[in-house]
């Protein structure tokens, strides 16, 4: 029952995603300016690393090719929820205009509806530039690579993108109680990205703490790439923290999972 | 007159009426402002004197473009999409009927937002970055109004240049590929990712002569004291010479639109 309960989301999900995807592309000059436009947003964003390095040698004791490697992973595992996930932030707008009522009544999982809605396909942008800076980091750093580094670059990336997934539905889910506060959301998601990117020598201990045991952002991509650069944890934890990362996600997606029910348990429609 | 007043008010009390939608606003540029702070203290840890800031002008920096992110539109948004939506669906022939002047229809719609998002959004987010932060305000309250009317005339220069982006919908019907390319640029030129004066040799002088620095950067240095008297009147100038320019600009695309092209009939 619940199998058949994941290949009905996954395929409605599919159906929904190609549905936005022809549609996209019905506005065809406008979707080239928008995947441009997003390459360029996201370009943008690492030039602000570039910028800082024309200054500085190092940020917080890490060289360009160490601080790139965080961007690159970063920003993979941001782009690849985000392409996924990235539509849930309109939960507030329906729960406020009333349509979240149609996607109850069909007999496909709300999630898999909430989460193809005006599926985006010009946010694969943020995965490709990931991929790239991450290549051309790979290519420049000093690492020692034995095989648990090697093991642990691509389970980063997964349990990375899982913990961002996490953050998504649990972000919409908190819009059934609070519908008009989706940028709350974007604090934590856009936000963690943006700071997981720097290195954590740059921030307080007591924040790297809280992104730790509160909010376990650190687990995306700091304690599993310290490991892989060789460097010590800033707040003391074990060296092989890194390697707790698919656990972490696997955690955080179950405590959304409940959040999810109990939110859509709580949603009261407006009636209009 | 009174009717653009009366536009004005009732803008500000449209976003009034979202509390909740301005607290998650504020806490996401707290959030944010935290971040970008402790990454500028690890570059002037360095370089103590990038761009001519000291430590405490650059966290400054950080803030007071965290508390301008709304009010000055930074990142796009206030009366954009709704425009670009009466051109799509063709709404816009009737407020063209309408005996009200189309543009400042719509800036004083968005005045009413940003002096809402002024209040609202700017101040908590600043008091914040002061009571954690060692922060470079000046005394004199002199300069605090000249930084308002810095501000004032860097929300007209936002508002002109996103109402040539919105008018782009008369030709592409869908805005939102020039409305993200306008968000790149503003972020970018406005000094809202890294101030201006850091950025090297021609690429900081270029951005510093484009309208984008009338946003941010200008407002920032005028409460930070780095504009005095002939530079003082030099830095308004240059907002009103792009705030003219701009909205004249605005004008003209608008009068090509509405001749050229055919609105959507329903």
């Amino acid at each position: 029952m619940a199998e058949s309960q994941l290949y009905q989301g996954l395929r409605a999900y599919a159906l929904i995603v190609g549905m936005w995807v022809r549609s996209t592309m019905a506005y065809r000059t406008s979707f080239v300016i928008m995947a441009l436009g997003n390459l360029a947003i996201t370009a943008l964003d690492f030039a602000v690393i570039g910028l800082m390095f024309s200054h500085v040698d190092a940020l917080g004791g890490f060289d360009l090719a160490e601080v790139t490697f965080l961007y690159g992973t970063s920003s993979t595992a941001f782009g690849l929820t985000d392409l996924a996930f990235g539509s849930m932030e309109r939960v507030g707008r329906r729960v406020r205009d009333g349509t979240m009522d149609t996607l109850l009544v069909r007999p496909v999982p709300v999630l898999a509806q909430v989460a193809a809605d005006r599926f985006a396909l010009r946010r694969v942008g943020r995965i490709i530039q990931g991929v790239a800076l991450l290549g051309w980091s790979l290519a420049h750093l000093d690492v020692n690579w034995t095989w648990d580094r090697v093991l642990l670059l691509p389970v980063m990336l997964l349990s990375g993108a899982a913990i961002f997934a996490a953050l998504f539905v649990a972000g919409a889910a908190f819009q059934f109680w609070a519908s008009d506060a989706a940028e709350v959301q974007s604090a934590f998601t856009y936000g963690g990205t943006t700071m997981l990117q720097f290195p954590p020598t740059v921030f307080t201990t007591e924040l790297v703490r809280a992104v730790t045991f509160v909010l376990p952002l650190a687990f995306v991509n700091w304690f599993p790439a310290l490991h892989i650069l060789g460097r010590p944890n800033p707040i003391g934890l074990p060296d092989g923290i890194g390697f707790a990362a698919p656990l972490v996600a696997v955690a955080c997606c179950a405590l959304a999972g409940l959040a999810w029910g109990a939110g859509l348990r709580a949603y009261r429609s407006t009636g209009s | 007159m009174r009717l653009y007043t009366a536009v004005v008010a009732s803008s500000f009390r449209r976003y009034a009426t979202y509390r909740a939608a301005t607290a998650a606003g504020v806490f996401t540029n707290t959030v944010f402002g935290f971040i970008v702070a402790y990454t500028y203290i690890a570059l002037w840890d360095q370089r103590p004197h990038l761009g001519g800031y000291d430590l405490a002008q650059a966290m400054t920096f950080v803030w007071l473009g965290q508390a301008l992110l709304a009010a000055s539109a930074l990142m796009g948004g206030g009366f954009q999409e709704e425009f670009q939506e009466r051109i799509r669906s063709g709404d816009v022939a009737v407020d063209l009927y309408r005996p009200v002047d189309l543009q400042l229809w719509w800036l004083a719609g968005d005045v009413g937002r940003a002096i809402f998002q002024l209040l609202g959004r700017g101040i908590v987010p600043m008091i914040f970055g002061a009571l954690v932060f060692d922060l470079a305000l000046p005394a004199s309250p002199l300069t605090w109004l000249c930084f308002l009317l810095a501000v004032a005339l860097g929300i007209l220069v936002s508002f002109a240049l996103r109402y040539l982006v919105a008018l782009t919908a008369f030709w592409l019907l869908d805005g939102a590929g020039a409305n993200m390319i306008s968000v790149v640029l503003s972020l970018f030129f406005s000094g809202m990712i890294l101030p201006l004066n850091v950025f090297p040799g021609a690429l900081g002088e270029t951005a510093n002569a484009l309208p984008w620095a009338a946003i941010l950067q200008v407002p920032a240095d005028v409460l930070l004291g780095e504009h005095q008297g002939a530079g003082l009147v030099g830095a308004f100038a240059f907002q009103v010479g792009w705030a003219i320019a701009l909205l004249a600009a605005g004008r003209l695309l608008q009068s090509a639109a509405t001749r050229k092209v055919v609105v959507q009939g329903g």
